[in-house]
């Protein structure tokens, strides 16, 4: 086969280029994962917490029914609960644009995975940090901030680089309901096209590069939050 | 109930969509998993082969696989395996084919990571005993692997399982598209998005519980 690089710089048809597409669309991808980044970690933070609340079973028992829900239902099938089955149960919803409903969608589905990964991190610290705010007189909220919390980032830093490239990935389920991200370029320039390989070859590259780049800036997040002592990937430990 | 009505869901359409398409997700991953953990085994032992060439072609398609979304990889090959084969095949052959070489990257890790969990005075008994590399690796290293790591493969294939439903981005029909279709032509999108995503939890959560159970009965053998 011959390659036809120059399709990306031929017109799409509304005065574009279809790299000039692509580029839209890999922000888009961008937006889509950046904001549910933050859904999914606010969120996953506060249901991987109360999952470890000492005295109560109520709430430690709807951040488990919450975990449940979101971890055993594909993706695919939660984007689709957002958007065709929310809107119907509550209209207000109808007039949210399609964006939000995925970002919520793709949010709340890693934030299941994140809260058991807090869930993990709390539960890895040693008790004696729990007594140990008690002992300064801490109220269960300022333990959390302040010591429990602090400690258990930095713990479940390195699968939260993972669940954060995972969630750059799924972001990709956004095409099946028509947001104009990367996977929904490939698919239609693909069909006006026909350069296939081309145009997949450049969304498969942006895909690496931003994973890639995630991958770059939570080591880097890593390294400038590191508590001497402490194991951290990339650094030196020392310690004791 | 908030204006739902699940009554178009007869044994008819159960018959008609829901069981061909749940089939097809079944068979899929069950496909994707054997297929995957042989495949996935042989990339880390290639791996973990100790030559560079072997490993580093390993160590690139693991990295590679793991890098880009399911989804693209699944149009990457239904894109791709027509050209190389010559003619059209199914969106259902397609699929298999991809999510054996896309598990595989998965799998690998995980038998990896049960390879090395082994400790190395068993590969020197082995060796003891004058086993060849091949007898060492298929009598001593890989049934204890396996088995260590029975429950981190049986949650992978749980997620693929899940995963499988991305088949949806070339018209492949399975479960999901069984409820889509009955669906539409009952005009009942809504409830068939609802009663796909219970049977999905259904689903998932049984064979996580399974997995539960399986971990703690294994976790006192050891």
């Amino acid at each position: 086969m011959h390659w036809d690089w120059q399709i990306f710089f031929s017109d799409d048809g509304s005065g574009r280029t279809y790299w000039q597409w692509m580029m839209e669309a890999w922000r888009w991808t961008l937006a889509v994962a950046g904001c549910s980044w933050l859904v999914a970690v606010g969120v996953g933070a506060l249901v991987g917490t109360l999952r470890t609340l000492p005295n109560s079973p109520w709430l430690v028992r709807f951040a488990n029914v919450w975990v449940e829900f979101f971890r055993n239902i594909p993706l695919l099938v939660q984007i689709f609960l957002w958007y065709f089955v929310v809107p119907k149960i509550f209209p207000s919803f109808q007039a949210v644009p399609g964006f939000v409903l995925v970002v919520f969608g793709l949010g709340f589905f890693t934030s299941a995975r994140i809260a058991e990964q807090v869930r993990a991190g709390i539960q890895a610290l040693p008790k004696g940090q729990r007594y140990a705010g008690m002992a300064m007189g801490f109220t269960t909220a300022q333990t959390y901030r302040y010591v429990i919390l602090p400690m258990a980032f930095r713990i479940i830093l390195p699968p939260l680089t993972s669940e954060s490239m995972n969630l750059l990935k799924n972001s990709s389920v956004a095409f099946a309901v028509s947001i104009a991200e990367l996977t929904m370029f490939a698919m239609q320039a693909q069909e006006e096209t026909s350069r296939g390989v081309e145009i997949y070859l450049g969304v498969t590259a942006l895909y690496a590069i931003s994973a890639f780049a995630v991958n770059r800036v939570m080591a880097l997040v890593e390294r400038s939050l590191q508590i001497p002592g402490y194991i951290v990937a990339g650094g030196t430990g020392g310690g004791h | 109930m908030l204006g739902f009505d699940f009554a178009f869901l007869s044994w008819d359409v159960i018959n008609k969509f829901v069981i061909s398409g749940l089939r097809f997700s079944a068979q899929l991953t069950v496909v994707a998993a054997l297929g995957g953990i042989v495949f996935g085994t042989l990339l880390a032992l290639m791996r973990l082969s100790g030559n560079k060439v072997l490993g580093s072609a390993a160590a690139f398609y693991v990295n590679g696989m793991r890098s880009i979304p399911l989804v693209m990889v699944i149009l990457w090959f239904y894109l791709l395996i027509p050209f190389l084969v010559g003619k059209p095949i199914g969106a259902e052959l397609s699929a298999s084919i991809t999510f054996i070489a896309f598990e595989a990257a998965y799998f690998s890790e995980i038998m990896r990571a049960g390879i090395q969990s082994i400790p190395r005075g068993q590969v020197f008994a082995g060796q003891a005993l004058g086993m060849t590399y091949r007898q060492n690796m298929m009598l001593v290293v890989l049934p204890q692997a396996f088995r260590n790591m029975l429950p981190v493969l049986f949650t992978q294939t749980i997620i693929l399982f899940q995963d499988t439903s991305l088949v949806y981005a070339i018209g492949a029909y399975d479960l999901l598209k069984g409820f889509t279709l009955a669906g539409k032509l009952y005009g009942r999108t809504e409830e068939a998005y609802v009663l796909a995503a219970v049977v999905y939890f259904v689903i998932c959560f049984a064979l996580s519980w399974a997995v539960k159970r399986l971990q703690a009965r294994i976790a006192i053998v050891r």
